[in-house]
């Protein structure tokens, strides 16, 4: 049996999988490897690399991370699981995070991501619309408290958006 | 200046003087400022000079412990090992936004700071650890890096001083924890954001095992200011009864109140005259009902409580709460305090690294119970029970994450207990269920 053969599922790159790092973004991580003095370290710049350019961070991107890094899937599995914003599944197109802490929270936070869930037709947080273009989720503390209702949409942070600027924000998306 | 409000005559706008001027933004508009002529002088400075003119400011760290930066900096000893400087930028405390506008409007401050900071701890390189939410910072602040190289303001012969200073921007991904410093130097090596065990503490085996200072965005901006002006000044800009807060201090405001912003004012200032007369008071027709004055970590104060305190480390101490990161959150009198008690429990629960069992358990058994008395399905005996989690919590866990899940809910049901109990329903009371045996049934 191969080693291969051995490797549990999604533990090692199917023949499908297109390479993330070759030309400009192969440059881009060996610059980014003299930044540090472990390969290691290049671990979080590496994956939001993959997500970037996949939309998310596939068991196939992150057997790639692994060998690129000399560290083992699971590693960077277990990396990934820590952290909220890698996405370990496809997203919608516009990925919406409206933020419900406390402090936005008492501004009427809530009403707002349920705006966002009835406009978008996601009906349900975390999940995607039946047409592909929207996720909601709600997200914990944006930083932009003085600013409630803050949402990002990608990577785009909107302000002071209100439960009556839902409707129009959404049509401006494609 | 109170961003995005005009600046009110009543604030000592240092750090935020260029917040809302794009032009600042840019390193020839930073330089028309008379930006990085602190830096050329400071690397020309021998680093323990540096450092005494900062011990001597008083200037104490703006993360929320509230160190003295030059102390701290002292601790790194030129001993020919590597040294790293870490900038904490992962602001992430519910209520506090200062280190984003800091960013955003002043990224050439935060890079020529970080050099100063880098060069008085015998550090050549340094990494700013920017959240991944913060999008624009990254960008703004990666920018200002990226012309600071092509300067020579930075790289192998910074500013032509034969040093190198090297300055990386690292991009974190979303975990509150990773502001905690040690949990921040794993995050930064590609691991999970646990916090790390002290001792070793950072400034004898930090990032990568070697000596490492890790220092929040505003106090390596404020210790630009200090060695611009001079120590004596920095200090002239505080309360003169109290030399143990000194210089001025960012305060994020935000919640239920008529003008949220950020403002800049001198340490002691009035926390009466800065709720009502700066910010504008509650909202219109609305009376304050709760007030927390340093981010969601900090035990929750009454007005009555706010009306007579200064806004200081000392000041908020003696008021029963603490300054920690600047973060002002107000309640008005519409808010169910039951209700937003227990989403800031909710946030500490999605937050916990669950390293620590009390942590772990705590959090989640805390929203728990929180939630089910908000929905009226709790009893009078989870409110003891919520006091016991909550000491539980209290000191026995790596970093404090559970400390401050437990302390809004012990200073929340200290204030507002009666709206705890007004949520329980009058006939419900604890039913002991006998445990179950085998051999009786």
């Amino acid at each position: 049996m191969s080693l291969h053969a051995m490797a549990p599922h999604g533990h090692d790159q199917h023949a499908d999988h297109r390479p993330v790092f070759t030309g400009a973004r192969r440059a881009e991580l060996d610059e980014l490897l003299t930044r540090y003095p472990t390969k290691m370290a290049a671990l979080l710049p590496a994956l939001w690399m993959l997500q970037q350019d996949r939309g998310w961070v596939s068991p196939d991107g992150m057997a790639e991370v692994a060998r690129e890094l000399d560290l083992t899937p699971a590693y960077v599995k277990g990396v990934v699981t820590f952290y909220t914003m890698y996405h370990q599944h496809p997203v919608g197109r516009h990925f919406v995070q409206v933020c419900t802490t406390t402090p936005c929270n008492v501004c009427g936070a809530e009403d707002v991501v349920n705006a966002f869930l009835r406009e978008t037709k996601c009906g349900e947080l975390g999940v995607t619309s039946p047409d592909g273009r929207f996720t909601v989720i709600e997200v914990e503390c944006l930083g932009a408290c003085g600013f409630a209702t803050p949402v990002m949409v990608n990577d785009a942070m909107i302000e002071c958006v209100s439960v009556d600027a839902v409707k129009d924000l959404l049509a401006g998306l494609d | 200046m109170g961003y995005p409000h005009p600046s009110h005559p009543r604030e000592t706008p240092v750090l935020s003087k260029y917040f809302g001027d794009a032009a600042a933004r840019t390193l020839t508009g930073w330089q028309a400022r008379g930006g990085y002529e602190t830096l050329r002088e400071a690397l020309a400075t021998d680093p323990v000079e540096v450092q005494n003119v900062v011990k001597d400011s008083g200037l104490r760290g703006r993360g929320g412990a509230g160190f003295p930066t030059g102390v701290k900096w002292s601790f790194m000893k030129p001993d020919g090992k590597t040294h790293y400087l870490c900038i904490n930028a992962d602001e992430s405390e519910p209520g506090t936004f200062k280190d984003r506008e800091l960013m955003r409007w002043t990224p050439h401050q935060l890079v020529e700071g970080t050099a100063i900071a880098a060069h008085a701890i015998y550090a050549e390189t340094a990494y700013i650890y920017i959240r991944g939410e913060y999008t624009e910072p990254i960008a703004r602040v990666s920018e200002a890096v990226r012309e600071a190289y092509a300067a020579g303001i930075l790289g192998a012969n910074a500013m032509g001083s034969g040093k190198r200073v090297d300055v990386h921007v690292h991009k974190g991904a979303g975990a509150y924890i990773c502001g905690e410093e040690t949990a921040l130097m794993n995050s930064l090596e590609g691991r999970r954001g646990n916090p790390r065990i002290k001792p070793p503490f950072p400034a004898v085996a930090g990032l990568f095992a070697k000596p490492t200072t890790i220092n929040n965005v505003e106090t390596v901006c404020a210790a630009t200011h200090v060695l611009r002006n001079g120590a004596e000044w920095y200090k002239s800009l505080s309360n003169p009864a109290n030399p143990k807060s000194t210089g001025t201090k960012l305060f994020s405001v935000c919640g239920n109140v008529a003008r949220p912003g950020n403002y800049e004012v001198g340490m002691g200032f009035s926390m009466k005259e800065f709720l009502w007369d700066l910010c504008g008071g509650p909202p219109a027709g609305r009376t304050f009902k709760a007030i927390i004055p340093g981010g969601s970590s900090v035990p929750i104060l009454t007005p009555e409580e706010c009306e007579g305190a200064v806004m200081d480390y000392e000041g908020i101490q003696a008021a029963g709460s603490l300054l920690g990161s600047g973060g002002v959150i107000c309640f008005d009198d519409s808010q169910d305090m039951v209700r937003q008690i227990a989403r800031l429990a909710r946030f500490y629960a999605h937050e916990s690294c669950a390293q620590c069992t009390q942590c772990r358990e705590g959090t989640a058994w805390t929203t728990k119970i929180l939630e089910r008395i908000r929905d009226g399905q709790g009893t009078m005996k989870d409110l003891d029970t919520l006091l016991e989690i909550a000491d539980n919590m209290t000191g026995k866990t790596i970093c404090v994450l559970s400390d401050s899940c437990a302390t809004p809910v012990v200073s929340g049901l200290k204030k507002f207990r009666h709206e705890f109990e007004a949520r329980i329903p009058k006939n419900r009371s604890s039913v002991m269920i006998p445990a179950f045996s085998p051999a009786a049934a």
